[in-house]
């Protein structure tokens, strides 16, 4: 768990030379694939930072990431790795998407419902993975990955069904109704020049901030964080750690179902079947580890995402693969996992 | 009673279909758990071999040299973890995760590259694919065209179940990395190179699951696809846990789970049981075996913990 541990506090210096690696090996892969990385680095940053409507956009990809990376983050603070972000998220937006399509009342109570469904739907996820650790003792990791494929299909089952299949719509739901959209007013809308410019970030934010005051200012955080750091010591200082990671595998799956509840309400209006794993809880973890695991970083960590996310569709405009933004990332994950080791050579070399 | 013999004929070659790729990544993951290295990468270095396998199978035209190579492509990500969690004592289930954002990443991203800016291949033609057995031998869809016909690696990939076995539990090498797995201090006091072992496992893993890729693309599917994968190197994951960490227990849960991929292909044309919750089963069963049987599953002592010599 020590292990852990120092790959999570890598301070900020760490960090920043993995994104420096991670662009690096994208632009080697760039080079090899016979396109100037200038250029294609060139339109990354000009596809998000050239016009107000990009950086709309690219807010708009980071604020699900956001959610799964301060899940992730929070369930790294107590001592649990949350792989399982992926399910927790899936089945957040699925439940957020059919109470959004099924239930007909007034705005007022429509958003709340479909956030709430979603909370609960993903918290669920999570507590299910949590109960089955604590009280059977089996291996999280094994269970997360199984439930998010259980997710995954789950999902593409309900799609399926005709009460909220969309007919002649190939393979997705119906829209949600307008009542539970959290998009902004329409004159604000226009004014940025970006369809879906959405609550989210806002939800993001606040729930960073009310994650950092849960996690470092109440006796549930204290707890937490203490069967974080070492489970017995907690257990001897009168802290319940099965309930405790029960808690907090509930908070954290929370957490991600609410970024598929922003997800579906703010961006894409309505599942479709999946193919492939979308990956935002993966996307999480890189954010969750960026950011040192620190709530308020994830903010930006999940911004810094949601750019690269954004930028990186535009690159197809140059003709540059844009699974070169998958190849800088997984650089960056594998280049924060390993770094703790050159931290302790830097110690070293400053002791001698 | 033809009708019933030509279904089950249909429903074993399906099975044979879709066993191979899951039972060759399932062998490589007995390989690196038993050692003592968590690989959830499994599922990168399968897409990697499929793209592998399927270019070098268009640029060569021969199935068997294309087969190899994606191995080679799982490998050579299965070295990356290997130098990531056996030297660097990074945690395994986050290098697993970057390597699950590389490979696929790498592997649409070359083949957008070689092909045209296409995330998919142009087809193989059957002469670069992977041969098939007593070819033409058979009437088609005859019972014996079903189940002694089908492509030559899904037979052997049985024969690699005893070579495994017997590695594992004839060979000096095999009581070394299973002890490995268990005990790695207890090993390094008696002269065996933790990290040599490991290595050589976790690399291993990673040219298995390779293959498996590769046969997706060079005997299943004719051609490289983001979408060929999906979940397949996590279901030889949870295989290679219900078969309780042996190559044969991985055998037979890989069969069960092949076999619900059969049953699927029938329930498409019947159209009675949705797919998606056929596809489910895998997952489900491992869960409820998992939660009934946790004695049986024991994972290896020393899984996920990085040796750290001066300790």
């Amino acid at each position: 768990m020590d292990e852990k541990k120092s790959i999570l506090n890598s301070n900020a210096l760490y960090t920043f030379i993995a994104i420096l690696f991670g662009f690096l090996v994208g632009a080697l892969f760039l080079l090899v694939a016979g396109i100037s990385p200038a250029e294609a680095y060139m339109k990354l940053f000009t596809g998000v930072f050239s016009k107000p409507k990009f950086m709309a956009w690219a807010i708009i990809y980071a604020s699900p990431l956001i959610f799964t990376g301060l899940s992730v983050a929070f369930s790294f603070r107590t001592g649990v790795f949350n792989i399982g972000a992926e399910g927790q998220f899936v089945v957040g937006s699925l439940s957020a998407a059919v109470v959004g399509i099924l239930v007909d009342v007034p705005m007022v109570i429509h958003i709340p419902l479909c956030i709430l469904a979603a909370a609960l739907a993903g918290a669920l996820w999570g507590s299910v993975v949590g109960w089955l650790k604590v009280k059977k003792g089996i291996n999280e990791v094994l269970l997360f990955i199984m439930f998010n494929w259980i997710a995954f299909y789950l999902s593409n089952y309900v799609v399926n069904l005709s009460a909220i299949h969309k007919e002649g719509g190939g393979e997705a739901t119906k829209d949600i109704l307008a009542s539970a959209a959290i998009l902004l007013p329409e004159p604000v809308r226009k004014l940025t020049g970006c369809s879906n410019v959405n609550f989210g970030i806002i939800m993001a934010v606040a729930a960073a901030v009310l994650i950092w005051f849960l996690i470092n200012k109440t006796t549930l955080g204290y707890q937490l964080r203490a069967v974080g750091f070492n489970r017995n010591a907690a257990e001897y200082g009168g802290i319940n750690s099965n309930q405790a990671v029960m808690t907090a595998m509930a908070i954290s799956g929370c957490l991600a179902g609410l970024g598929g509840a922003v997800q579906v309400l703010g961006m894409s209006m309505r599942i479709s079947q999946f193919a492939t794993q979308e990956s935002f809880g993966f996307q999480g973890i890189t954010v969750a580890l960026i950011a040192g695991s620190n709530p308020i970083g994830c903010i930006f960590s999940g911004l810094f995402y949601g750019a690269m996310k954004y930028g990186g569709s535009k690159l197809s405009l140059i003709n540059a693969p844009s699974e070169v933004v998958d190849i800088i990332m997984g650089t960056i994950i594998l280049f924060i996992a390993v770094s703790h080791v050159f931290k302790k050579l830097a110690l070293k070399g400053k002791r001698g | 009673m033809d009708g019933i013999i030509k279904n089950l004929g249909l429903i074993i070659n399906a099975t044979l279909v879709a066993t191979p790729p899951l039972l060759y990544a399932a062998l490589g993951s007995c390989f690196s758990e038993r050692s003592g290295v968590v690989n959830i990468g499994i599922e990168g270095m399968m897409t990697i071999g499929a793209f592998t396998g399927a270019a070098v199978g268009l640029f060569t035209g021969n199935g068997w040299i294309a087969f190899f190579c994606g191995g080679l492509a799982g490998a050579l990500f299965g070295l990356i973890h290997a130098i990531a969690c056996v030297s660097f004592g990074a945690d395994q289930t986050i290098s697993g995760t970057a390597i699950n954002f590389l490979a696929p990443g790498l592997a649409i991203f070359l083949c957008k590259a070689m092909f045209d800016n296409s995330t998919d291949t142009p087809p193989l033609d059957t002469a670069s694919k992977l041969p098939k057995l007593f070819d033409g031998m058979f009437p088609v869809g005859s019972f014996a065209n079903n189940v002694f016909s089908t492509y030559v690696p899904a037979y052997l990939c049985f024969i690699l179940v005893a070579v495994v076995w017997f590695i594992f539990y004839k060979t000096r090498f095999g009581l070394r990395l299973r002890a490995v797995g268990e005990h790695p201090k207890a090993c390094d006091t008696l002269g065996i190179n933790v990290f040599r072992i490991r290595y050589i496992c976790v690399i291993i893993s990673g040219f298995l699951a390779g293959l498996g890729g590769a046969y997706v693309t060079l005997a299943t599917i004719n051609q490289f696809r983001p979408i060929v994968i999906v979940g397949q190197g996590f279901i030889a994951i949870a295989a290679v846990i219900f078969g309780k960490f042996t190559p044969q227990g991985a055998m037979k849960a890989c069969l069960l789970f092949g076999l619900c991929s059969g049953l699927k292909v029938l329930a498409n044309t019947g159209n009675t049981i949705s797919p998606n919750l056929i596809s489910m089963i895998p997952y489900v069963v491992t869960i409820v075996t998992l939660v009934l049987f946790v004695g049986h599953a024991r994972v290896p002592a020393a899984n996920g913990k990085p040796y750290v010599k001066s300790k």
